[in-house]
């Protein structure tokens, strides 16, 4: 019974979103409406929509598993996701939209030479934007997993069904329907975590401390013996020897990476002007601060009312969040629970699509292979939408070779690993810094994308030597990790930085330094910056 | 007021005011903009940073103190991590009050460069 009502909404979500993205289709036509929505959304609008586009399944089916597992230190992937913010509202968001048109490349190219750049951008955005997508195919097919496993869909065929949908999207879509499709299902994930944590709180009496009293006596098996643990305690996961800076780099990624994550800061491109780009912040803010709050009361609700055996026997900790809701609120809020996640995972893998295939029509296609002009008219929508294709199919090839048990949050970070390293500190520098240039901008960007590459790969997320009984979770590669930390940030983000700077000062471009008058008075006041269109 | 001291760092004049990023950029209002833009964001960040790392080493590498029960199982790890969403909130509303100011400048700005193009 629960199982047909769950397909049913599913198919009513998906339905929702095709018929969004029909009427916004109908609506827009050119590339300035197609890439920014025709920069006609207004504050509150994109605050949700930046909410709703930043909160994927890792904030939602990965967050709670987190936290259900490892307690405070799951904790503090709610805290980073929020603070990264602070990071957009003072330093990014406004100068971003003052000076670009439809990517971060463009603020880049304003002083520097275009080609190397854009090109290096394109891939950084790529690269962000693939370990995204297969993070919400994981988890799209993990759900479906679950959910109507006795039904034959297999996880295979749901990861291929929404990298179906996904292509459908970004074909006849764009970002006015990407938009519409992420503010509903913004209101519908708050309202989600709010009715949920309600449930969770009502088996309490609604009295907090018998539930952190509850939450401080988790009772699990850690390698085959019964432990007791305060799940309010640090270093459930994080101990010595390397927990400590692991969790300083996991902080350093947040706080930087977010404010360099293509598909968020394509979001400031949409509303009229920077004030709009200000507010617009301070909306995501309250929606991501409340449902951030409201996650470590759901993670730590999962450990008490589930516990992490019973997550990791069924399901994994990816369906903690939706398995949370079947034990308070029964079969029927399980699968409408079910549904919004699988409507933030449409979203969200809407708006990946939309910043990726963006970057690649606008940065790579136009600027660096036909500098910078467009021989055909809609030519760069059409190049978009065929790179669209090529990252979906691609992204879903990936993760069904990972499977459903890896854990999407942590998936997620390796995308926001490379913004940290890579996008962050160049753009911050070709904003802020006067005498940063090309060379600069090419070894930051190269450097901080491949020392990320390198150490997620050879990091013990990925490298590491399992029992031959592991079924689930695998890792990837089956040999003693090479570099220690989870986080790479704490190696990644300095050598990134330290490679622009230095890059930088043994080299002189005096055409970029000159340029920098122009950039900043555009950067401050708005002057000459793209007006709503179409 | 703006009138005058435009007048006195040179911005009136100019026959290239709209191209003239550089005037522009040397102007005392641009100069007093992005002066007043500072005393506000980098303070702002200096704090918030410092405040979040906090939190990150008090966790790891202070794990006695951030397990120190507060109220009831609740400890001061926790209670800590919650005061960073008021603080991040805070920070965001103060930043809105602060930046009606920068706005009114950068209107002036803009209202300068308007009227010189209007006028050519």
């Amino acid at each position: 019974m629960s199982n047909s009502l769950a397909i049913f909404l599913f198919l009513f979500f998906v339905a929702g979103t095709l018929g969004i993205t029909y009427w916004a289709a109908k609506r827009s036509r050119g590339a300035g409406a197609y890439f920014a929505a025709g920069r006609r959304i207004t504050a509150w609008q994109n605050g949700f929509a930046v909410a709703g586009d930043f909160m994927s399944a890792a904030s939602f089916l990965g967050l709670i598993g987190l936290i259900a597992l490892q307690g405070m230190d799951g904790i503090l992937y709610s805290v980073g996701g929020f603070i990264a913010f602070v990071t957009i509202l003072l330093v990014m968001a406004e100068p971003l939209r003052n000076l670009g048109k439809y990517t971060m490349g463009d603020v880049l190219a304003y002083r520097f030479r275009p080609r190397p750049v854009r090109a290096l951008v394109a891939f950084s955005t790529l690269t962000t934007a693939t370990f995204y997508m297969i993070a919400q195919m994981v988890g799209a097919g993990a759900l479906v997993n679950l959910l109507l496993a006795d039904s034959g869909i297999s996880y295979n065929m749901a990861v291929a069904g929404v990298g179906t949908l996904m292509m459908i999207y970004v074909i006849f879509g764009g970002m006015l329907a990407t938009t519409w499709v992420q503010i509903i299902k913004a209101i519908l994930l708050s309202a989600c975590g709010l009715v949920l944590t309600v449930l969770v709180l009502e088996r309490f009496h609604f009295r907090l401390l018998p539930f952190f009293s509850a939450a401080s006596q988790i009772s699990y098996h850690q390698q085959s013996q019964l432990v007791i643990r305060d799940f309010l305690q640090p270093g459930l996961h994080y101990h010595p020897p390397h927990g400590p800076l692991d969790l300083i780099s996991l902080s350093l990624m947040f706080v930087l990476g977010t404010a360099g994550l293509p598909h968020v800061l394509v979001k400031f491109y949409t509303v009229p002007d920077a004030r709009t780009a200000r507010r617009s912040v301070a909306w995501a803010m309250i929606v991501i601060g409340l449902f951030y709050v409201l996650s470590t009361i759901l993670g730590l609700g999962a450990a008490i009312e589930i516990g992490p055996d019973s997550i990791l026997a069924n399901g994994g900790t990816n369906m903690a969040g939706p398995r949370l809701a079947q034990v308070v609120g029964g079969d029927l809020f399980f699968a409408f629970v079910s549904a919004v996640a699988f409507a933030t995972i449409l979203a969200v893998v809407a708006g990946l699509m939309i910043s990726a295939s963006t970057s690649f029509a606008h940065d790579f296609w136009t600027n660096v292979i036909h500098q910078g002009r467009e021989r055909k008219p809609g030519e760069s929508v059409r190049v978009a939408r065929v790179a669209g294709l090529a990252i979906g199919a691609l992204s879903m090839l990936v993760a069904i070779r990972l499977g459903p048990a890896s854990n999407v949050i942590i998936l997620a970070t390796f995308g926001m690993v490379v913004a940290a390293s890579a996008n962050f500190p160049v753009l911050a520098l070709s904003i802020y810094w006067r005498r940063f240039n090309t060379a600069g901008a090419v070894a930051g960007l190269g450097v901080g994308l491949l020392a990320s590459l390198v150490f997620i790969v050879t990091g013990p997320n990925l490298m590491g030597l399992d029992a031959a009984s592991t079924t689930g979770g695998r890792h990837l590669i089956q040999a003693q990790p090479w570099f220690p930390y989870e986080n790479v940030g704490i190696v990644s983000v300095p050598l990134g930085l330290l490679a622009a700077i230095i890059a930088t000062l043994l080299t002189k471009e005096p055409s970029a330094e000159s340029m920098f008058d122009e950039l900043t008075v555009r950067a401050n006041t708005g002057l000459g910056a793209e007006r709503v269109s179409g | 007021m703006i009138n005058e001291t435009i007048g006195k760092s040179g911005l009136a004049g100019s026959n290239e005011l709209a191209t003239n990023w550089t005037l522009i950029a040397t102007s005392k209002e641009f100069k007093d903009l992005v002066a007043l833009k500072k005393t506000f964001i980098v303070p702002a960040c200096i704090f918030f940073l410092v405040y979040y790392f906090a939190l990150a080493v008090l966790v790891g590498y202070l794990p006695k103190l951030a397990s120190t029960r507060v109220i009831g199982t609740v400890n001061v790890a926790y209670l800590f991590a919650l005061s960073q969403f008021v603080a991040g909130w805070v920070i965001a509303a103060l930043y809105l009050v602060a930046a009606t100011k920068f706005d009114a400048l950068s209107d002036d700005i803009l209202a300068r460069v308007d009227g010189r193009q209007g006028s050519q």
